[in-house]
């Protein structure tokens, strides 16, 4: 009998389809897996399930309308794509905002980063099989969306950033709930700590997981959380500081491990990084225009313009090849989710499948910004 | 480094290409086809550029040409320029793949090949990545693409 388990019977490689409506893959990523057993061989993509092309739709809208398009890729930070679109624009034309304008953008820009933050929380943590998280994550979130309620008018797709300013003026009861949700904060999130940071469960499901060194992270152009997980310097807060990112002291949230419980702490540490940054500003907010005038009619002048910024998941892109037209003759969103997609076969070789499904929560996909 | 340092530092590795002016945020730089692999090794390797982040992989319509346009960044010295490849065969566009020297550029190679249609030389698997794998309708991103169900003409 024993000879005949060790000769005649063989494994093989075989394929499984994991997506793309799998609740793992956050969204309708489609991976088609290489398994020996559980273990992964390769990871291979097919994605496109949520492609509008965007970049084409583009090529036929004024600049004015491509801000509302953004918002459509990373929906968790939609107001870091608008402002990537302003930013451009607002370089392009020499237009020159005021600190009012800068400073709404910027506490805009961190409110979002948090609410995208604990929204990640939540569904890691139900990833990896705590259910809990996930209502907590959506509790903080939901305060977070009644600000941008009040001030934008929506929660999801802000389009509150406009070329030159911001589309209407803050509400009277912006500055005391952005003090609000950060006292609460500043409760809960040393619950987070309590309930699945220092859980050893958790911690055995993610140190040493999906390990990735500096050169190789360089080398696939990660970026974001994911890349300052590894050790890589790439905040553009800190690297190339836009709106009002120079006003502020604030640490970037680097972790040398690379594997996925550094890019855990790098997004812990990061939310309260953004806590700190909004509380240096909140009482700054100098009273002048919420807009500055600008024509109706946006063309940009000949030439090459690049405008980057961090938004949630990383360092997020706006190329545009202007021919002087109102309509860009080449618009190319660089999506910082696809670029840390690139690296995924290479952190999950080797691993189990409740490894990768901790891979792609920890380099925290969002499909839409993926497949553009 | 600024603009003109970059400019003088890549001179002096090659000569032969064509340059933007230097007042403007970044260096734009035409690279003839056939010495983008070679160029690009050189300027990732060389001690002061240390060009080795490829942020963008953009494929470009000209109108005429068809083209690709990197976007690269040091991620010593955070400085970035941009490089424009261009080809004039509309029918079979083909320019070398960079996949081993930046492995950032092997999924938007084939981005830039199922949208533009431009062959990449030495990529492993130039399969489909957005469009289904039976698309045969043509390369949507090509400024003469038209198609019934476009939205915005």
């Amino acid at each position: 009998m024993k000879e005949f388990l060790t000769d005649q019977l063989k494994t093989q490689e075989y394929f499984l389809n994991m997506g793309p409506q799998h609740p793992a893959t956050h969204g309708v990523l489609r991976l088609l897996l290489k398994l020996d057993g559980e273990i992964v061989r390769n990871v291979d993509m097919d994605l496109g399930y949520i492609h509008r092309s965007i970049e084409k739709m583009c090529e036929r809208a004024t600049y004015k309308q491509i801000i509302h398009l953004t918002d459509r890729l990373d929906y968790l930070s939609a107001h870091m794509n608008n402002e990537a679109v302003c930013l451009l624009a607002e370089k392009a034309l020499n237009i020159e905002v005021n600190d009012r304008i800068k400073i709404i953008r910027t506490i805009m820009d961190e409110l979002t980063r948090i609410s995208s933050h604990v929204l990640w929380w939540g569904v890691t943590g139900m990833d990896i099989g705590a259910i809990t998280t996930f209502m907590y994550g959506f509790r903080e979130r939901e305060l977070i969306n009644d600000i941008f309620e009040e001030t934008c008018g929506t929660r999801l797709t802000m389009n509150y950033n406009v070329i030159g300013g911001l589309r209407y003026d803050i509400h009277e009861n912006f500055v005391k709930r952005t003090k609000d949700i950060l006292t609460h904060l500043k409760k809960k999130l040393p619950e987070y700590d309590k309930l699945l940071t220092n859980n050893i469960i958790f911690q055995k499901r993610l140190i040493n997981i999906g390990v990735i060194s500096v050169e190789d992270a360089i080398a696939y152009g990660l970026n974001g959380p994911t890349a300052r997980g590894s050790g890589v310097s790439c905040d553009i807060r800190k690297t190339h500081p836009y709106s009002a990112y120079d006003m502020v002291d604030f640490e970037e949230a680097i972790f040398t491990e690379g594997d996925s419980f550094a890019r855990y702490k790098v997004r812990i540490k990061e939310m309260w990084e953004s806590i700190s940054i909004i509380e240096q500003l909140i009482d700054k907010i100098p009273n002048d225009e919420h807009k500055v005038k600008t024509k109706a009619v946006i063309k940009l002048p000949v030439g090459d313009f690049l405008q980057r910024v961090e938004a949630s998941r990383g360092d997020f892109g706006v190329y545009v090849k202007s021919n002087g037209q109102k309509f860009p003759e080449r618009l190319k969103f660089r999506s910082p989710g696809f670029a840390n997609l690139t690296a995924l076969n290479k952190m999950a070789y080797g691993l189990k499948i409740a490894d990768l499904v901790a891979i792609l929560s920890t380099i925290d996909v969002v499909v839409p910004d993926i497949d553009r | 480094m600024t603009n003109l340092e970059i400019k003088n530092k890549i001179e002096a590795l090659q000569s032969g290409l064509t340059y933007s002016s230097e007042d403007t945020d970044f260096l734009c730089i035409e690279v003839p086809k056939d010495l983008i692999k070679e160029f690009l090794l050189e300027i990732r390797n060389n001690e002061d550029l240390s060009f080795d982040y490829l942020f963008a992989l953009s494929g470009i319509d000209f109108g005429e040409d068809l083209g690709v346009i990197y976007h690269l960044e040091s991620s010593k010295y955070k400085h970035l320029i941009q490089i424009t490849v261009k080809t004039s065969d509309r029918e079979n566009p083909t320019i070398d793949s960079i996949h081993e020297i930046y492995p950032a550029a092997y999924f938007n190679e084939m981005e830039a090949h199922e949208f533009f249609g431009i062959k990449f030389i030495g990529h492993p698997n130039l399969k489909n990545l957005f469009l289904p794998a039976d698309w045969d309708k043509g390369f949507p991103m090509r400024k003469d693409y038209t198609d019934t169900n476009m939205l915005i003409r």
